[in-house]
């Protein structure tokens, strides 16, 4: 018998997240999925469903919410965890506002303040696996993380530390209050993740598709008004036909200027586009050449 | 959408900063069109803040500042390029420090091999090393690339004479399929587009042998291997008496009906169903995930080996291999290791150091007692419970595995079971 079965890109890197989210399961005590409701978060979860199916998804999914989160989004992130059943627990960035413990930044942005509650949550539930989708095509600072990355007790990310990863042996070992972020997109390009939504039919929230939009310019970018704070006085509002393509906390994520409607639009606008997903829409990279490195070094990711 | 049956290469780069590694990766990348203008933007910013007149290449690939700050190097960078065919995942490895332990783990997981050497040196005691190394780590397709041909006037007789020499050496180490192309980075000859510099070669350039090299192929005859990673039992209504072992083909092909034995314990059973990532499949090749139903009520956990009835793992508690040493911490005779191989970890003992490969002289094994950090040696191996193992040579990913710190955790070595390995066949 001759084989017929031929794997595209496609059908191994889907293979290969498969295979990582089992192994995070099969030799962790605790796992916990990061989900916000963002594209990569929504194909990370469509991949859970798949590599226990048709038993449930054996770990719970996380969310901070910075409470500057578009509400289209968060209204699909509940949709998602009821349809996939996941259970879903939610730590609020205002709570450490109003306690005290965090003190809001006069940009506005708070995607820098996620990083207390993350790690608050990770330790008052024991977690010590938590998978993220984050991208090595995403940044620099991404390109050398290693699919199993150890993290100390403080959250951070020390590079002496981490493991070289061959074959495909994943070594999660760690000592009591550490934990391991698991990144099964690791290999996964953006052009990767639209494909996959279009082939396996992915909803995703609206605001990654062209819309009409009040925005308002900042540093070069369309930011959306909000509770946040913005705009400021000299900042006009103006209507725009914009669509995302990250999503994340309303003060810092960018709109880019689009027509592209559905899926395959979206595709070749990203084939055509000239600049970086992160660099078209998110300012809190864009704060110093080292940005992320910085941030995932505090135990951001 | 036609792009998405592109198919996946992985391929790895070696050579030193001297021989021009960075300006190549960094040449591939823009070339290919894979630099984002942003991203472009920032080198330049950067090359003029070191007082360059033009982007440095070089800089794309620049390492993290907590790298450069601390004088360490993490092992890889992983880049991502694509043409209109196919996808490539690079495996960037840095060249100066630590170069055997990084190589190792930046070819473990690479279809293809491109190695730099620069066209006034030639072949250097460090490609001999390089080579030995990827002949160790059974790599089959390897490619030399002739760099700064602009640097010997792109002399043809310059480079019939290193590509002479290289392929003698590619031969004594039974390096399969060996290339040799002359390029320039700096101007990017040959590297994505053809040399105008150098009419009198006709071969491919970097970018079409990359596009061209045939992938991974899935090899019908070769033997089963399946490590369960997972029982799937949902313990509902529905799928009251539902159980699957999950797991990703290691290598060979599995089809309904196929008889297979659990490993070690040497059970035989028959394939009823295999449930893919979207829904039944009749079969399941090398790399991918799938779930197994078995027709026996078998007691099956995580740390199993599934393997073809006919073609099973030798069973054994005493291995010979090749390692190659990743960690600060030495490795003796007498050291309490954990021994992850597969799915499964068990307590192992380094009983002996047989010896190191001295890559200078390609004498193979000089004795040793211990091994340090970048160290490519020869041990023996006790296993604290008998393992199903296959010779790497044959099966690389049954074939390998880490040792592993038992106190603080961390990777030791990468382990290759070697040929001369004396096992009792388990049936």
């Amino acid at each position: 018998m001759s084989i017929s079965t031929k794997l595209t890109q496609l059908d191994l890197l889907e293979s290969e997240a498969v295979h990582i989210i089992r192994e995070t399961a099969g030799t962790f005590e605790r796992s916990v999925l990061l989900f916000s409701g963002g594209k990569d978060s929504i194909v990370m979860l469509h991949l859970a469903a798949k590599a226990f199916a048709p038993a449930r998804i054996p770990f719970v999914a996380l969310h901070v919410d910075t409470g500057h989160n578009f509400p289209e989004v968060l209204e699909f992130r509940d949709k998602c965890v009821e349809k996939y059943g996941i259970e879903l627990k939610v730590a609020f960035v205002q709570d450490y506002i109003d306690a005290g413990k965090l003190e809001e930044r006069d940009d506005g942005t708070r995607n820098p303040l996620q990083t207390l509650p993350l790690l608050d949550a990770i330790n008052t539930n024991k977690f010590d696996a938590v998978f993220g989708g984050g991208r090595r095509d995403e940044e620099k600072a991404r390109a050398k993380e290693r699919i199993f990355s150890l993290r100390n007790e403080f959250g951070q990310w020390d590079p002496k530390r981490q493991r070289p990863e061959l074959w495909d042996l994943y070594n999660g070992r760690h000592k009591p209050g550490e934990h391991v972020r698991v990144f099964p997109l690791s290999n996964w390009t953006e052009f990767d993740i639209w494909q996959y939504i279009a082939r396996e039919g992915i909803e995703l929230p609206s605001i990654y598709f062209a819309h009409d939009r009040e925005v308002f310019q900042r540093s070069g970018m369309w930011l959306a008004p909000g509770g946040w704070g913005g705009p400021k006085e000299s900042e006009k509002v103006v209507s725009v036909k914009v669509r995302y393509r990250t999503v994340g906390d309303m003060s810092c994520t960018g709109a880019v200027e689009s027509c592209a409607s559905t899926l395959d639009e979206i595709i070749d606008e990203i084939l055509a586009s000239t600049v970086s997903e992160r660099g078209a829409t998110r300012a809190d990279d864009k704060l110093s050449e080292a940005a992320m490195e910085d941030r995932k070094r505090e135990g951001y990711f | 959408m036609s792009t998405s049956t592109r198919e996946l290469l992985r391929f790895t780069t070696v050579g030193s900063v001297d021989d021009g590694k960075s300006t190549l990766v960094g040449r591939i990348l823009y070339d290919t069109k894979s630099i984002l203008v942003d991203t472009m933007a920032s080198v330049e910013s950067a090359s003029k803040a070191r007082g360059l007149t033009q982007a440095d290449l070089a800089l794309l690939t620049d390492g993290l500042r907590s790298e450069r700050e601390q004088g360490i190097t993490i092992d890889v960078a992983y880049r991502y390029f694509s043409t209109k065919n196919r996808s490539f995942i690079l495996n960037d490895t840095p060249g100066h420090v630590q170069y055997t332990r990084n190589m190792v783990t930046g070819a473990s997981n690479a279809d293809v091999a491109v190695i730099l050497v620069d066209a006034r040196q030639g072949i250097l005691e460090q490609t001999r090393r390089h080579l030995t190394i990827l002949s160790l780590l059974g790599m089959k397709h390897v490619v030399l690339a002739v760099n700064k041909m602009d640097l010997v006037e792109f002399s043809a007789e310059r480079y019939a004479e290193i590509a002479d020499a290289a392929a003698v050496l590619a031969t004594a180490l039974a390096i399969k399929y060996f290339t040799v192309i002359p390029v320039c980075a700096l101007i990017g000859d040959n590297v994505v587009f053809g040399s105008e510099s150098m009419p009198w070669y006709q071969g491919p350039t970097i970018l079409e042998y990359l596009e061209s090299v045939p992938v991974s192929t899935i090899d019908e005859t070769e033997p089963f291997r399946f490590p369960v990673q997972y029982v799937i039992r949902p313990r509902d209504d529905k799928y009251h008496d539902y159980r699957a072992y999950a797991g990703k083909v290691s290598h060979g092909v599995v089809r309904v009906g196929d008889e297979v034995i659990v490993q070690p314990d040497g059970r035989k059973s028959t394939v009823v169903a295999i449930d893919g990532l979207s829904g039944p499949l009749q079969e399941a090749v090398t790399s991918q995930s799938v779930a197994l139903r078995l027709n026996d009520d078998l007691d099956i956990s995580r740390g199993a080996l599934i393997s073809g009835f006919h073609t099973p793992a030798t069973v054994s508690d005493l291995l010979i291999a090749n390692v190659s040493i990743l960690s600060d911490h030495s490795l003796n005779a007498g050291d309490r290791v954990y021994f992850q191989h597969g799915t499964k970890v068990v307590l192992a003992i380094v009983e002996s150091v047989i010896g190191k490969y001295d890559l200078n002289s390609l004498n193979p094994i000089v004795f040793n007692e211990e091994l340090r950090l970048n160290d490519l040696g020869v041990v023996k191996i006790r296993l604290s419970q008998e393992l199903p193992l296959d010779r790497y040579a044959e099966l690389p990913r049954t074939g390998s595995f880490l040792l592993v710190n038992q106190f603080n955790g961390a990777t030791i070595a990468a382990g290759m079971i070697t040929a001369d390995i004396e096992l009792e066949p388990s049936i």
